[in-house]
């Protein structure tokens, strides 16, 4: 794969912020993300005025029920009188906040720059499920009434039937990432369950089941992302993004195959080859993969490269992705565990392995001494990946 | 801070509902046209990249990869291997359905199983639960089962499901 790009500025995270990660929260869009991107100002120590640009993050604007999302949100975050633009990759928006805040500084354009991605799920009626109607192609899928789950079961089943994957084993990540969440301040479903209670679980669509699924949540997340020069004023810790990563697939899911997450690969690659990343099972020390779906994070840990294909749920058992084990995975508790608000989850990700890098993970922290982190992301109709590599 | 509200506080807030009246008519385009008109006489459509030699079921006028046109169409089988299948218990709107729908997607034939983009299906299967569940059903050969040629609408409806040959 080839890549071309040119970097002006080196750019270090030295900020983060989220709000508590909840369905049904009593405060509008627009507070949610005010109080992400207050609280990621006041831990750079910066005020808003020094900020050059904003970068606004949310999925569909449906959820909402809002339209025009980014000049709804802009207010509350910090976007009046100044550059603003929204990103919007599915559920890889997430992550797709962080890089396009990244490439206003990378670039130059920018020295200071704001990042925030909020996501309010609980207004859709009767379910947010209903929302993702429209998402489908309309003549050729939309008469057959999908609804979402269909399609994440339909790629549960195949990575099953690909390498022989049994659904105890995939249930092991929805136990390790609520039990990792309890850790998590801000999570909505830490708890201690059993691969039985997933198993025992509502059924969906099988091989879907209730514990198998991130909640439905509200929240917002928001990151300062500075210039190198201006990072080491404000900062001896600042956290470097090294690498960045993002693709998308085509949007014909049913006309390849399922089993395999290749736009992580490619987003992955296109990451590791900027942090200059050869061995990634041996030189990432920590792991926030998007984890909707507990087969996802298996999923999304081989397409990144720190498991070869079919043998994530073999190191998964051995412990490997524990919050004590070699490459700990989602120890903030991931989507399965903090709470889905689609946008907000993804940037969360990234807050969370840059707390990590930075020491300041509290409860989190993962117990070995970290240095290089990668958040990811992944969205749309089964096809956009997005990677951030981290290192401190 | 945030704060969170309870399952009984919902009622004591008013829910806006309204039925925009939006009203879309699709296009179906060149490509799907032509597959479209092709399920009435029973018969699958794709279009081929001479370049690449891909095979685009649905069709396709250009090929993503070479970014040039594709060259001609082709007709493949109403048959193919099942990838995959679920059963949905639960609505669009996430009510529990009493009998489980099965979907599934098909890669239809001739294709290679080594292919990992290939002329593809996402239809109902005609099968059991029990079939998804102990997962005998994926790996198998199915056919399309036609609605007769009077029903025929030109629509992806015009296949009932596939069912096992
Ligand atoms: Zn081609």
């Amino acid at each position: 794969m080839k890549v071309n790009m040119y970097l002006n500025k080196r750019v270090a995270i030295v900020g983060a912020g989220l709000t508590l990660f909840r369905r049904r929260l009593l405060e509008t869009p627009q507070e949610i993300a005010w109080e992400a991107s207050r609280k990621a100002l006041d831990e750079a120590g910066l005020e808003l005025k020094d900020i050059d640009c904003i970068v606004i993050g949310s999925a569909p604007d449906a959820f909402d029920g809002v339209h025009l999302k980014g000049e709804y949100l802009s207010h509350g975050s910090g976007g009046i009188g100044k550059p603003v633009s929204r990103v919007y990759v599915g559920g890889a928006t997430g992550v797709m906040t962080a890089i396009a805040g990244w490439y206003h500084v990378a670039s130059g354009m920018c020295q200071k720059v704001l990042a925030v991605a909020e996501e309010k799920m609980s207004p859709a009626r009767p379910h947010p499920q209903s929302v993702f109607k429209y998402i489908w192609d309309p003549i050729l899928e939309k008469p057959l009434n999908p609804n979402l789950i269909w399609i994440f079961a339909m790629e549960m089943h195949r990575y099953m039937a690909k390498y022989g994957i049994k659904k105890e084993e995939i249930a092991l990540v929805s136990v390790k990432n609520k039990r990792n969440a309890m850790n998590n301040p801000y999570a909505q479903l830490g708890s201690n369950i059993t691969v039985d209670d997933v198993l025992n679980s509502e059924v969906l669509v099988w091989p879907v089941q209730l514990l198998d699924v991130s909640p439905v949540s509200d929240g917002g997340a928001a990151i300062v992302l500075a210039s190198e020069d201006v990072a080491r004023r404000y900062t001896d810790t600042p956290v470097w993004v090294e690498g960045v990563g993002w693709t998308l697939d085509n949007t014909e899911w049913p006309a390849r195959d399922l089993s395999y997450a290749r736009y992580v690969e490619f987003a992955a690659r296109m990451a590791y080859k900027m942090a200059g990343i050869e061995r990634p099972n041996k030189e990432i020390d920590v792991v926030e993969p998007y984890d909707p779906f507990d087969y996802k994070e298996l999923h999304h840990l081989e397409a990144l490269q720190l498991a070869k294909r079919g043998e994530a749920p073999t190191l998964l058992k051995e412990g490997i992705f524990d919050i004590d084990g070699d490459i700990p995975s989602s120890p903030s508790g991931g989507l399965l565990g903090v709470g889905n608000p689609i946008a907000a989850a993804g940037l969360m990700k990234v807050a969370s392995i840059y707390w990590q890098l930075k020491g300041t993970a509290g409860k989190m922290q993962v117990k070995k001494p970290v240095h290089t982190g990668v958040a990811q992301s992944w969205g749309d109709l089964m096809q956009a990946g997005t990677v951030i590599v981290l290192r401190n | 801070m945030v704060t969170p509200l309870k399952e009984n506080e919902l009622d004591k807030h008013v829910t806006i509902s309204y039925k925009p009246n939006a009203k879309y008519s699709y296009t179906a385009g060149q490509a799907q046209s032509k597959y479209l008109l092709g399920f009435k006489e029973g018969k699958i459509y794709g279009r081929r990249c001479n370049k690449c030699g891909k095979i685009y079921v649905p069709p396709k006028m250009y090929c993503d990869e070479c970014f040039r046109p594709t060259d001609e169409w082709v007709e493949v089988k109403d048959e193919g291997i099942v990838m995959t299948a679920v059963a949905s218990f639960i609505s669009w709107t996430r009510e529990r359905l009493e009998e489980p729908e099965i979907v599934g997607v098909i890669r239809l034939l001739p294709s290679d199983e080594r292919d990992f983009v290939y002329p593809g299906i996402f239809h109902r299967i005609c099968t059991s639960y029990e079939e998804v569940k102990n997962m005998s059903i994926i790996g198998k050969r199915v056919k399309a089962v036609w609605k007769s040629k009077e029903e025929r609408k030109s629509s992806i409806e015009d296949i009932q499901c596939f069912k096992v040959i």
